[in-house]
């Protein structure tokens, strides 16, 4: 039962013992950990589970008749009920499990290419988005002969709304954006997207990697076609992922991946192929992946997403007015709609330099391109140090920080 | 000069430090004393991939022995550079590919070998090594 206390804020030092990673040493420092936007660490729920797994539950799913396999399967499939309800699908076989964000992308771009992408065809995709939901798509025009059409961005990172209206037109087929920008921070607009996107009849899939950890979503609200996150990225194992898809979608999208658990039936003559969501999910899957996927969102649900994206924006605004005080360093990524994600550069300094200091001091933080290319080439820089904050981040650790910036431009000015 | 004992003299010189930040100050500053290559071969063919820092290398072979320059835009990256080529510079060919290097380790700085995209380092010294094999070959 959520008490009115829990309600109030994130009571962050109970949920610092949740995860036991948090009490280590870097470098004979206390661990301060600001890469969650990589990868965030697991609490002792999702860890427990999997160890659980191994030693208690472990048999193959949907096929054996004894009683660990029948129990591990509804284990795993109520697994996919959570996901369900967590993101409000409204069934539970749009829920795909996948490897992660990637291949939920990749399983998308192959079910294009092969169904409904022609020469002359054009997909849209953003200025602002990871590698892995561009190259899917480069890829796929490249071999299709269609064209990929980039919606650029302004100066404080945010989507310009009337460059993507000019850019819809009957040729396109898809347009793939990210709900939140790994580098950037950007909170999308994604509703008011897919809404203008399907007033002329396009389906929009939603890379929601960053999103997932930060905020609620609901896919039905959203009205998104397709919906990828990747387990590890929201406390969860790392190799699960999901795609979620309309229903008629899936019904219409060509096989990705085939093998064991795809079929009904199968002879040299003539295969049927498995409902939704078997289908798409070729070979034994990560079982304790999904389980402990579903452990990290009840687990999230527990200490209250609402109060979590409260705490979150708190960090990220302490964060953005400690930073900014720095001389020489500046924001990159100012929009007014962030999630706690800050990418900084130096005057003068290299983020790689940054980086090697700040480690030393035991504080985690990205350096480089972030897998975002074209949004260095925007900017003009060829990197960035970036900070990403989670729940289980405190404001001392960025008063470190704060100090580790400090410490760095004294040794390297 | 060997190349081990060019090494064992990096390895004591780094003894003297007895915490990171001191050690750390040294490679900025050995950066600042790093070989520079010349402006005209700072081109996109001489970069090494897979670094975070763009780091540059030249390699030259005179009397059967290999000389480099280099740069990077990265200051710790040029200080880790400058330490290498001090072992590798002058030497032939045959000793250069047999090197081990394992003073990088010796000295504490072993994370910089290992294999992840932000690093340069072994992907630097394999092109050292790479550019000795060549030059051996055409000379």
């Amino acid at each position: 039962m959520i008490t009115k206390e829990k309600q109030i804020t994130v009571d962050v030092q109970k949920v610092r013992k949740d995860f036991p990673i948090l009490s280590r040493k870097v470098n004979d420092k206390p661990l301060i950990y600001f890469d969650s936007g990589a990868t965030a660490q697991k609490p002792k729920q999702v860890i427990n589970a999997i160890t659980k797994y191994y030693s208690e539950q472990n048999a193959n799913i949907h096929r054996g008749v004894h009683a660990l396999s029948q129990e591990i399967t509804t284990a795993y499939e109520n697994a996919r009920a959570t996901i369900q309800k967590h993101i409000n699908a409204k069934h539970a076989h749009e829920i795909i499990f996948t490897s992660g964000t990637t291949e939920s992308i990749n399983l998308v771009g192959s079910g294009f290419a092969k169904g409904f992408v022609n020469a002359g065809d054009e997909i849209i995709v953003s200025e602002m988005e990871h590698h892995s939901n561009i190259l899917p798509w480069q890829m796929l025009c490249e071999e299709k002969n269609a064209l990929l059409k980039v919606v650029p961005i302004n100066e404080t990172g945010e989507l310009i709304l009337d460059e993507f209206k000019k850019l819809l037109s009957p040729k396109t087929k898809l347009f793939a954006i990210t709900h939140v920008s790994n580098t950037l921070g950007t909170i999308n607009p994604i509703k008011e997207i897919i809404s203008l996107a399907h007033a002329k009849n396009i389906p929009v899939l939603v890379d929601g990697a960053q999103a997932i950890p930060h905020m609620k979503v609901d896919v039905q609200n959203l009205d998104a076609d397709f919906y990828c996150f990747s387990g590890h990225k929201v406390y969860g194992p790392t190799g699960v992922g999901i795609l979620y898809g309309k229903e008629e979608w899936l019904h219409k999208l060509p096989n990705y991946q085939v093998g064991g658990g795809t079929i009904k039936t199968v002879s040299f003559a003539k295969t049927e192929y498995a409902d939704i969501p078997l289908r798409f999910e070729a070979g034994t899957p990560h079982i304790e992946g999904g389980i402990g996927l579903a452990v990290a969102l009840d687990y999230l649900n527990e200490v209250g997403l609402e109060i979590i994206s409260a705490y979150e924006y708190e960090l990220l605004e302490y964060a953005t007015e400690k930073l900014s005080a720095i001389e020489g360093l500046k924001i990159i990524g100012t929009s007014q709609n962030k999630a706690s994600v800050i990418s900084f550069v130096l005057e003068g300094i290299h983020p790689y330099d940054a980086g090697v200091i700040l480690d030393q001091l035991g504080i985690a933080v990205r350096t480089g391109h972030h897998c975002t290319q074209p949004i260095m080439d925007k900017f003009g820089i060829s990197g960035t140090v970036r900070a990403s904050l989670a729940f289980y981040n405190t404001k001392e650790e960025i008063d470190e920080l704060v100090h580790g910036i400090e410490k760095v431009k004294s040794m390297l000015k | 000069m060997k190349i081990e004992q060019a090494e064992n003299e990096i390895v004591e010189e780094f003894s003297m430090f007895d915490d990171w930040m001191g050690k750390y100050e040294h490679i900025i500053e050995l950066g600042k004393s790093l070989p520079i290559i010349e402006e005209k071969y700072k081109t996109d063919d001489r970069l090494i991939k897979g670094c975070q820092s763009k780091v540059w290398l030249h390699s030259e072979i005179s009397n059967g022995k290999i000389f480099y320059t280099a740069d990077s835009d990265a200051i710790i990256t040029k200080g880790l550079v400058a330490l290498v080529i001090r072992v590798l510079s002058e030497h032939s060919p045959d000793e250069i590919v047999n090197a081990k290097m394992e003073f990088v380790d010796r000295i504490g700085l072993k994370q910089h070998l290992s294999p992840t995209r932000a690093n340069g380092l072994v992907n630097m010294i394999k092109q050292m090594k790479l550019d000795a094999l060549a030059l051996k070959a055409k000379a």
